[in-house]
């Protein structure tokens, strides 16, 4: 009589998580290669202006960071809370700059340094004087390319 | 001896392990920002040079005070209004005879720039200038220029010059990439990028 024994219903199969390590590889491997270790572990603040006349820069070999800003609330004991010139990964004065310039070109190929582009990574809510200040002390060394990195928006919402 | 099979190896922690790296990865990454406004610095002077002189027509002063206003020619102007007001100046081509410009569209009005090889735009900040307003500035200058220049590109050759320029980096480009060199010399040469900084005030 068995045979005709109705089915237990009611009872949901167990979903199977046999595929759940293929979907988690996959995401895994999307990180591995979108990730881009961070060069420099910053000590400013870095609310970057936004601008839409913006190119890319897209050999990031050629490219040295300058970045300014505030100090963050970490650091403020230290480094007081007037905005400060952060290379590598330190506080630095305007006079360095040249020397890290030069740093810079020294460990790249000849042939290469002209096409060394300048980032500058400037809060926006940093004085001109500063930023004049590092682009007086980068002409002087003729690292003449620069560029003002920027977030992609509209140019207006810098006045909010 | 009978060979026994050997045992399997149990997978199941393998989702545990792949976790742990994905977690990894997804603290460690950061999306980098690496795009912005490319400017290029005027070389150092060596010793005081005169400066060449310019009829002042010529000169379309945009300046920033410490308290962020913007003043363009002596009047204060609001940020939406300059990419406007530069085009204008600079399309002006109110010059006669040899300093005509054929291909301006403005309303050569004698009282400003004659052509867009003499226009030159004079951008003057405090020192105390925010610097989020600074770039503002900058971006509206650089867009009126590209503007412009877009709009010869797409009258002599078709289509618009940052469209020109993405094909020039653009690898898989079909075209003569010298030629378009070429053409893009020519569109800079019919408006070239004229934007002097001054040295901040203190």
């Amino acid at each position: 009589m068995s045979k005709f024994k109705k089915k237990k219903g009611g009872e949901l199969p167990a979903i199977s998580t046999a595929s759940l390590p293929d979907i988690v590889f996959m995401l895994l491997f999307f990180f591995m290669v979108a990730t881009v270790m961070r060069q420099n572990t910053l000590m400013i603040e870095n609310k970057l202006p936004v601008a839409d006349q913006i190119e890319k820069l897209d050999k990031k070999d050629l490219v040295m960071y300058i970045y300014a800003g505030k100090p963050s609330s970490r650091y403020r004991a230290n480094a007081g809370d007037q905005a400060r010139i952060q290379l590598n990964d330190k506080f630095a004065d305007v006079s360095e700059i040249k020397a890290f310039v030069l740093a810079e070109r020294a460990s790249k190929r000849e042939e290469l340094i002209p096409f060394l582009t300048t980032a500058l990574k400037v809060d926006g809510n940093t004085n001109m004087g500063l930023v004049g200040d590092i682009k007086k002390e980068l002409r002087d060394i003729q690292a003449l390319k620069i560029n003002y990195t920027t977030r992609t928006g509209s140019a207006t919402d810098n006045l909010k | 001896m009978a060979r026994r099979a050997a045992p399997e190896v149990n997978a199941g922690s393998m989702a545990d392990i792949a976790f742990l790296l994905l977690i990894f990865f997804l603290v460690t990454t950061t999306i980098e920002t690496d795009s912005g406004i490319s400017r290029k610095l005027p070389p150092p002077q060596e010793d005081i040079v005169d400066p060449p002189v310019l009829k002042q027509k010529n000169i379309f002063v945009v300046e920033l005070n410490k308290n962020n206003d913007l003043l363009v020619e002596e009047v204060p102007m609001e940020l939406k209004d300059l990419r406007e007001a530069a085009i204008k100046f600079l399309d002006n081509g109110g010059g006669k005879g040899e300093e005509s410009c054929k291909y301006c569209q403005g309303s050569r009005d004698p009282s400003s720039s004659d052509n867009p090889n003499k226009a030159v735009i004079s951008l003057r900040n405090n020192r105390e200038t925010n610097y989020a307003t600074y770039i503002a500035v900058q971006n509206e200058l650089v867009a009126a220029y590209t503007t412009l220049r877009n709009r010869e590109a797409q009258r002599l050759f078709g289509k618009t010059f940052v469209q020109m320029e993405k094909d020039l980096k653009d690898v898989n480009y079909s075209g003569n990439k010298e030629t378009l060199k070429e053409n893009i010399k020519k569109i800079q040469f019919l408006f070239p990028e004229k934007l002097s900084e001054a040295e901040p005030k203190k």
